[in-house]
């Protein structure tokens, strides 16, 4: 069977919305664009505890610590279910490890940015799962059964997350004027940040024509972007916060919100590798992975232990 | 990472349905890799009962094959309760 013939009728199956699963014939560089995926998308669900892990034992109440954590374990979950999802297509969990820790592969920029104050946990869970939240449903559609399958899993979970930080912020907006000022002052700070989470400008994203045809992303960063905006401006108004954009506007003619063009070059500084916390978070990813290497050895050593004591047995 | 075997993970979220496929994880062996499983797939109540299945002992059929392998039962039509007609008047039937 030739090449032509087999990604042809691949193409044929995906325009079908044929799910394609682990075993099936695909093209070279659909399991490498899938691999890049959504081992990048496990690395941010994992880098993605470090700004919120800052905060376990700081959070201001009890209910606000349990919420924390179990949002934060979540993650951790989440970066499974998409390293276990990758590994179905035949990479090995230690490579992906690598390529993270050298820096071949990337995380999601928006974890560059540092917590520094409570309200940036609620805003973060807002805006931040917010955004995540918007991207996974559409991917819930991804023509890869195993991530799409990752996708319906984490969505479930994934909106705990936005409603914890949701309530931190009506706490804060209900509370002083230093609360509410702490409130306005994390949104100045994230909400820019938080509509880059969907890339760049479809024409200026260089694997966005082809994950579209091959229905890897179901619709464009832009669409995406779009969306987002059109669903939180009310959320940010019931809370009685201003949006930092001059030019945010409801544009009755398109049906949407206008508003203004991002900052191109912070965007792509930060995906580059110079952002507030890049270097920060890959020290923390890079001490965790060493300071866990004799855990590793230790559970391999012990299974080994009662392997043989069973066997002697 | 490199020497803990992999494990495919099937969850029984109630007695009475099956063990359903929940994804994969590594783990040092059996027994960490149930630990693990119900850390992971079991936070919200969701299972009563843990299989887990090293995968290099998960054997599967090819896809390339399906059409050969699934064909047969196709025109079968007789294997279905349609196939077979049945007055009205006949009850519980």
């Amino acid at each position: 069977m030739n090449n032509k013939y087999l990604e042809e009728k691949f193409q044929s199956a995906i325009d079908a919305e044929v799910k394609i699963e682990p075993r099936d014939w695909m093209p070279k560089k659909y399991r490498k664009t899938l691999i890049r995926q959504i081992s990048q998308h496990a690395h941010s669900e994992v880098v993605g505890m470090l700004p919120e892990g800052n905060w376990i034992t700081r959070a201001p109440n009890l209910r606000r610590k349990v919420a924390l954590l179990a949002k934060v374990q979540d993650e951790a979950g989440h970066g499974l279910y998409l390293y276990s999802a990758a590994e179905t297509l035949g990479v090995p969990r230690e490579e992906l490890i690598d390529d993270l820790l050298e820096e071949k592969a990337k995380y999601s920029s928006i974890f560059n940015y540092p917590a520094l104050t409570w309200a940036d946990i609620g805003t973060i869970g807002w805006l931040v799962d917010g955004a995540a939240i918007m991207n996974q449903v559409m991917l819930t559609r991804t023509s890869y059964a195993p991530y799409a399958r990752a996708m319906v899993r984490i969505c479930k979970e994934e909106s705990f997350h936005q409603r914890q930080g949701y309530e931190i912020l009506l706490t804060l907006c209900r509370g002083s004027e230093e609360q509410k000022a702490l409130a306005q002052d994390s949104i100045d700070r994230w909400w820019f940040p938080a509509l880059m989470m969907f890339g760049p400008r479809d024409n200026e994203s260089t694997h966005s024509q082809q994950s579209l045809k091959w229905k890897i992303k179901r619709k464009s960063n832009d669409e995406l972007r779009q969306q987002f905006i059109d669903v939180t401006v009310p959320q940010a108004e019931y809370l009685g916060l201003k949006v930092p954009d001059p030019n945010l506007k409801w544009n009755e003619k398109k049906g949407h919100y206008d508003s203004s063009e991002l900052d191109w070059d912070e965007f792509w500084r930060v995906v580059k590798g110079h952002g507030p916390c890049n270097r920060e978070r890959m020290e923390a990813r890079r001490k965790a992975h060493a300071d866990g290497e004799w855990v590793r050895d230790a559970a391999m050593a012990y299974a080994e232990k009662r392997r043989k004591r069973e066997t002697v047995k | 990472m490199q020497d803990w075997p992999l494990f495919e993970i099937f969850i029984r979220s109630k007695n009475g349905l099956h063990h359903v496929h929940a994804g994969s994880l590594h783990a040092a062996d059996p027994e960490m890799a149930i630990e693990n499983a119900r850390d992971v797939y079991t936070r919200r109540m969701e299972g009563v009962s843990i299989w887990v299945v090293e995968s290099n002992q998960m054997h599967a059929s090819k896809p390339e094959e399906n059409d050969a392998m699934f064909d047969p039962a196709d025109d079968k039509i007789y294997r279905h309760p349609t196939f077979y007609k049945i007055p009205d008047d006949v009850k519980h039937m």
